[in-house]
């Protein structure tokens, strides 16, 4: 089986700690991991900005890039729930992408649904206490907990494999499932609403006591990062990767 | 009415100056949010109820024109005189005929998002009718003289001592009394005046039963009932989308909307209307008003199902932190966010993008509408017609080439990581990333692509 990672532009120059952390969890359970070194940003911003043409282009060239590997794994849910959700709007009768469209995963998803861990490749003991960040697309769009608007049983992906983790205290905000604001561009389209919602979700994650917020999401600890480092508080953002392979709080 | 060219995020930004009543908002409405879970929570069958209500909805709009004409056909044989409109003038102009032809001086109106939508009101004021809101939370703001901030609660931004200093104003009450129950009476009192002098009464209309010819209207103020049992006319407008098939699918629909809307078993008040009372006139009108437009778009079709809860604007986090009153449409959150630029794309572009897409809308939507794939949608509308400001156009068309053009993207980001650090902070601290209170990410040394290639040289 061979595995190509697929790492989000921004990824790929602001937290490599967390792409190789992906890397390292992969190889860690025997896979064959690849990095496609022409890959490039999935198209999220211009299809969210409604520049179609940019949004087809680049549906097409990730899936000229990426067509060939058995499976292609990501640290980001809401990159893969653009390549797996949004993709048809642009390139829903390309053969190559109904064929990739399936195979497609985000990291946490990969572990749990393909291989299906019980263990982690090496132990890892992380006494602190934690509280999770349920990042939007992940949830909504690629079902990794159920939605606290939607009335089905409730699970959740990030608590599940996060109990292979020894001595780890994990704990969830008020309004568990609220957006942090970041939003993309949005993020910038409209910063004062963003930094409102960023610093009250800050808040709400402080109020639990956590002195990690853990997300599967690298964009909404990216924007929650930022309000933290300004306003210089304690509690860090760490990506649930960086927790798996034992890096936890090093970065 | 709304004032022209309002910029969500401008007003956003205006509304949160005022950092602890934006909180105060966010947090009154979140509780509303909070009841309609536990509401939710207690029917097993709810997410059936919602496929239900999407599949009896989108079954209607697939035969819209059929069941207008059996709605049409029932009515009129219940005694009802049905009136089309094509566009908001010519509703006004039906609504204003019937009240000339009546000689009414005074309208007293109950809740009706379709009457704001029309400009009703400054309409019939221009031609000497007096008109009277009667909902209260429409009351407050027709005395302040600005639109609802929120479908459903349409005073919602306002704090109970607002309202206390704008009652002492306006009906003269206790100067620094802001007593709900006081207050509340006293709008009562004041209202049951107009009440009793209307000559005719107009209500909006929740649901349009095709097989029986009837409206329903839920309040929960009674206001709509006694608008109608006083004054001897009644005029019910709607939006030809209200149509639900028979009596028996209105349940699957009266048991979401309360729950969704304010988080209630049922409004207080589910008023059916099949004809006039002896002696009156009852007249509906059908207002299309760029309606049909929406249900010819395979993208944006799917918005008439709406049936008006607001659970959309509760549980939207932008619209929590930014008021309906930053929203250029008269319908704000999020189902106003792709109704109004469907109307106008160049007016209400900055609506489609007051949106994080974090799909909370969707979830929450009684008769599941996408609504945040539609604000995404609707930004493809506001990219083509060329609505982006010039700034942020052009940096969508680079980032477009660098997408095609990784090894450039690369020299980019690496540029950003050497060149951020060493910058001074006067220079970043006014970027739109960082102005409102948000550092920069530090800049790691390396790019993730350069650590690999080193990796693999190094491999054995």
């Amino acid at each position: 089986m061979n595995v190509a990672l697929f790492i989000p532009c921004f990824v790929n120059e602001l937290y490599p700690h967390v792409a190789m952390a992906t890397a390292e969890l992969l190889e860690g359970y025997g896979i064959d991991v690849v990095y496609p070194l022409a890959q490039s940003c999935c198209g999220q911003p211009l299809s969210n900005n409604g520049d179609s043409q940019g949004a087809c282009d680049a549906a097409r060239r990730f899936t000229g890039v990426f067509k060939d590997y058995d499976y292609i794994v990501s640290p980001s849910g809401s990159c893969v729930s653009h390549v797996k959700h949004h993709y048809p709007w642009y390139i829903a009768d390309d053969a190559d992408y109904q064929a990739l469209q399936p195979r497609v995963y985000e990291i946490v998803e990969f572990l749990q649904d393909v291989l299906k861990v019980d263990r982690l490749p090496k132990p890892v003991y992380f006494p602190h206490p934690v509280s999770i960040h349920q990042s939007c697309h992940g949830l909504r769009e690629l079902g990794h907990a159920a939605p606290s608007e939607l009335m089905i049983p409730y699970h959740s992906r990030l608590e599940r494999i996060l109990q292979l983790v020894d001595g780890i205290d994990v704990r969830l905000p008020e309004r568990r499932d609220e957006c942090c604001g970041f939003g993309g561009t949005f993020s910038v389209d409209e910063p004062e609403v963003s930094v409102a919602m960023g610093e009250d979700r800050v808040a709400q994650h402080e109020a639990t006591g956590a002195e990690f917020i853990v997300g599967a999401d690298p964009s909404c600890l990216m924007h929650m990062g930022g309000i933290i480092r300004h306003k210089c508080r304690p509690i860090r953002p760490l990506h649930i990767v960086e927790i798996l392979t034992g890096r936890g709080g090093a970065a | 009415m709304k004032q022209d060219n309002i910029n969500h995020a401008e007003a956003a930004a205006a509304f949160l100056q005022d950092r602890e009543q934006a909180r105060w908002h966010d947090s009154a409405i979140w509780w509303v949010r909070q009841k309609r879970d536990a509401q939710a929570k207690q029917l097993p069958e709810w997410e059936q109820l919602r496929a239900l209500a999407q599949q009896i909805k989108a079954h209607t709009l697939s035969r819209l024109d059929e069941y207008l004409t059996e709605f049409q056909a029932n009515a009129e044989q219940n005694g009802v005189t049905v009136h089309w409109a094509a566009d908001a003038d010519e509703h006004n102009r039906i609504v204003h005929g019937i009240l000339a032809a009546g000689g009414v001086k005074k309208l007293v109106k109950s809740k009706s998002m379709l009457t704001e939508e029309c400009g009703l009101n400054p309409y019939l004021e221009q031609h000497g009718i007096e008109v009277i809101d009667t909902d209260l939370g429409e009351r407050i703001v027709q005395l302040r003289h600005e639109p609802p901030s929120h479908i459903v609660m349409p005073a919602i931004h306002l704090k109970k001592e607002q309202i206390s200093e704008l009652f002492h104003k306006e009906l003269g009450t206790e100067a620094g009394n802001n007593d709900p129950t006081y207050l509340t009476h006293a709008a009562r009192a004041n209202l049951r005046e107009h009440f009793l002098t209307a000559g005719a009464g107009l209500t909006g209309v929740n649901f349009a039963i095709a097989e029986t010819g009837g409206v329903v209207v839920c309040t929960n103020e009674g206001n709509a009932d006694l608008g109608t049992a006083l004054p001897p006319i009644h005029i019910a407008s709607m939006g030809l989308e209200k149509i639900i098939p028979k009596q028996a699918h209105l349940g699957v629909f009266t048991r979401l909307l309360a729950r969704s809307a304010i988080g209630s078993p049922i409004t207080t008040y589910t008023s059916h209307f099949q004809q006039a009372r002896p002696g009156g006139q009852m007249h509906i009108v059908i207002v299309d008003n760029g309606r049909s437009d929406i249900l010819g778009s395979d993208d944006f079709s799917q918005s008439l199902r709406c049936i008006r809860c607001g659970a959309c604007m509760n549980t939207c986090p932008v619209y929590r932190r930014s008021t309906g009153h930053s929203y250029s449409y008269i319908i704000p959150g999020p189902i106003g966010s792709t109704l109004g630029p469907s109307r106008d794309i160049r007016k209400h572009g900055s609506m489609a993008f007051a949106c994080t897409t974090c799909g909370s809308c969707s979830n929450v939507c009684p008769v599941k509408i996408n609504l945040h794939e539609q604000l995404i949608l609707q930004r493809k509308r506001a990219f083509d017609a060329g609505t982006l400001k010039p700034v942020k156009k052009m940096g969508l068309l680079a980032m477009r080439f660098l997408t095609q053009h990784p090894s450039l993207m690369d020299t980019g980001g690496k540029l950003m990581r050497k060149v951020v650090p060493i910058l001074p902070q006067a220079l970043t601290q006014h970027s739109a990333w960082s102005r409102p209170g948000r550092d920069l990410p530090q800049m790691p040394a390396q790019s993730f692509k350069e650590m690999w290639q080193a990796r693999q040289k190094d491999k054995p």
